[in-house]
């Protein structure tokens, strides 16, 4: 084992390494989201929002943001930790930190920490971009914070988790468009899983996003379908499980080691 | 003697059912400048990934200076630099950078790691080149900065992986001088290579590695006397008289009709036949006897595009 001063200077170095890798390629990283977000709140909350009407108790555009700030989160946190690791595989400098007495556990929290970081900034720059198109009355901080980053961080362990099975860049781009898209989207950003039928509901309930998304919507606007206890054990119970497994995958080194 | 590197029993068996490595045994001393002498797919890389964790062994024990790699292999890795085969660094990263978070890697504060950057790249000559990304490098700065970065906690043992293969020959002389130099510092150092060349200029002790298996493991010196003698075997007409002693000429008896002599190269033959005429014996055939390490070393110049009589040529002067 290494000293604890040690490990935290890897750690250091490790992260402020992640950091400096997303702010390097801020055209790819940090742009986008805040030009996608603008263009959704122009379109749902300015355009068609209007004729919409009021949803949850709320303006439209007051209920979609919650949900198109999370979605952002999600998909950075994911898609930086996904494409750091996965280029430090297929570049083999993760070697670097392979062949160093670095623990398995400051090399996961240092990339993870990366892909928090990067949702959070995200996070905070969209919402920044919405409170342009509308107020955000903060209901509840704490609620809002925690669960802003506990979906950071699930999120950067599934992107560890993905980079360390992808064998080409299409294995890094499958799960963001196959599986977080339809979740996220069906996961009610856009509407409020009341308006379903009771079976749509019902099968709606059995999607993690949705959790996420009204936990969050709970603690900036006090509005929630769901459950907000429950959408905290859930998440929480997931990033336990996906933290283990990512140890798992650096113990065993199966996918990293020849 | 403190050992730097012992290995027992090594073995590697790859995923698609492929042993690479066949139980091999190896020991470096502390301070040693040893060399890991093998042609292509011998197994060179495949000991020294599995020294530094990047492959895992099948069987087989690796300590590096006492710390045995299954018991404390974050204390086994403080001791040990790498400079691997293939470039594997970030080839848009800095090279300050490359170093430096090497540094960290290895948990060193990072005041300490820019110090440390700066002082390696200074002596392999990158200083100058600190700001470029690292595919701006040509090759051999490529290697140069692979061995800064593995320099940079201070190992006691470097271990280098084909260091100089492809590096042009005025710029492996002073990467040789640099590595002579760190090694007279204290530095135990063990390079492979396919250059018998090069390990004969550098080495004091090695060990020769073909088909996963170590067949030779022996002091420079002792392996150019080897590589210097030919093995011939005579039959005989005669019985050999049982009790006739061939020691002048480091020979033995096989069998009643044969004997097996060593014989410098390019030495006359006629004295040892006009001896065994003496003792009564005929020599009706005679045929050279290629050792494996002989038929390993005609590889290896194959691979080189030398010949043969130019390594025996080399080898006799490496002697004078
Ligand atoms: N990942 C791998 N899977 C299967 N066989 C491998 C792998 N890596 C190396 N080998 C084989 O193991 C043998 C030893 O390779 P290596 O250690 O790289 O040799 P060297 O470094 O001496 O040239 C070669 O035959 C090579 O083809
Ligand atoms: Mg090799």
């Amino acid at each position: 084992m290494n000293s604890w001063q040690a490990e935290w200077n890897a750690y250091y170095t490790l992260v402020r390494r992640e950091v400096r890798r997303f702010i390097r390629i801020w055209l790819q990283t940090l742009l986008p989201p805040a030009i996608t977000m603008t263009l959704y709140f122009v379109i749902f909350g300015r355009l068609i929002g209007s004729r919409i009407g009021e949803m949850g108790g709320y303006t439209y555009i007051q209920f979609v943001v919650p949900g198109l700030i999370m979605m952002a989160v999600v998909t950075n946190s994911f898609a930086n930790v996904v494409s750091s690791f996965f280029g430090a595989k297929f570049q083999r400098f993760i070697e670097e930190i392979q062949v160093s007495p670095v623990s398995n556990h400051t090399i996961l929290l240092g990339f993870v920490t990366g892909g928090v970081i990067r949702g959070l900034l995200v996070g905070a720059i969209v919402t920044v971009v919405a409170l342009f198109f509308t107020d955000l009355p903060m209901h509840n901080p704490l609620v809002t914070l925690s669960i802003l980053v506990l979906t950071a961080l699930l999120f950067s362990l599934g992107g560890f988790i993905n980079a360390v099975f992808a064998n080409n860049f299409d294995d890094i781009s499958i799960v963001p468009t196959f599986v977080l898209a339809p979740l996220t989207y069906l996961g009610g950003v856009f509407y409020s899983i009341d308006l379903l039928s009771e079976f749509w509901a019902g099968v709606s309930k059995l999607n993690p996003m949705l959790y996420i998304v009204n936990a969050f919507r709970y603690g900036i606007l006090g509005h929630s379908d769901v459950d907000v206890g429950v959408a905290f054990v859930m998440v929480g119970l997931f990033t336990v499980a996906a933290y283990a497994y990512s140890m798992y995958l650096l113990i065993t080194g199966k996918r990293l080691r020849q | 003697m403190t050992t730097a590197l012992a290995i027992k029993g090594l073995t590697k068996v790859y995923n698609n059912g492929f042993a690479a490595l066949k139980g091999i045994d190896l020991t470096v001393g502390q301070g040693d400048f040893f060399a890991l002498l093998g042609p292509n797919g011998a197994g060179k890389s495949t000991t020294i990934g599995i020294i530094c964790s990047l492959v895992r062994k099948s069987g087989g024990t690796v300590s590096v200076f006492g710390y045995d790699i299954d018991v404390d292999f974050p204390g086994a890795k403080r001791q040990l630099g790498v400079v691997p085969q293939e470039f594997n660094f970030h080839q848009f990263e800095k090279v300050i950078d490359i170093v430096t978070n090497q540094a960290g890697y290895y948990g060193l504060p990072r005041r300490l790691g820019l110090e440390r950057a700066e002082k390696y790249l200074r002596q392999l000559g990158l200083w100058d080149k600190r700001n470029n990304a690292a595919r701006m490098l040509s090759g051999g700065m490529k290697r140069r900065l692979m061995i800064a970065r593995a320099l940079v906690h201070e190992p006691r043992l470097l271990i280098l992986d084909e260091p100089t293969a492809g590096v042009d020959i005025e710029l492996r002389r002073s990467m040789w001088e640099f590595l002579r130099e760190i090694n007279q510092q204290g530095t135990t150092i063990i390079l492979t290579t396919h250059y018998l060349e090069e390990a004969e200029s550098l080495c004091r002790n090695i060990a020769i590695i073909d088909h996963g298996e170590i067949i030779e493991n022996t002091s420079m010196k002792a392996l150019l006397k080897t590589l210097h003698k030919e093995h011939f075997i005579l039959d005989t007409r005669e019985e050999v008289p049982a009790g006739l002693d061939l020691s002048p000429f480091d020979g033995h008896i096989i069998d009643p009709h044969s004997i097996q002599v060593e014989i410098e190269k390019g030495e006359s033959l006629n004295e040892l036949f006009s001896w065994l005429s003496g003792q009564g014996v005929t020599v009706t055939s005679m045929r050279n006897k290629a050792n494996r390490l002989e038929e390993l070393f005609v590889t290896l110049l194959a691979e080189k595009g030398t010949s043969p009589a130019a390594v025996a040529a080399r080898a006799a002067g490496g002697q004078a």
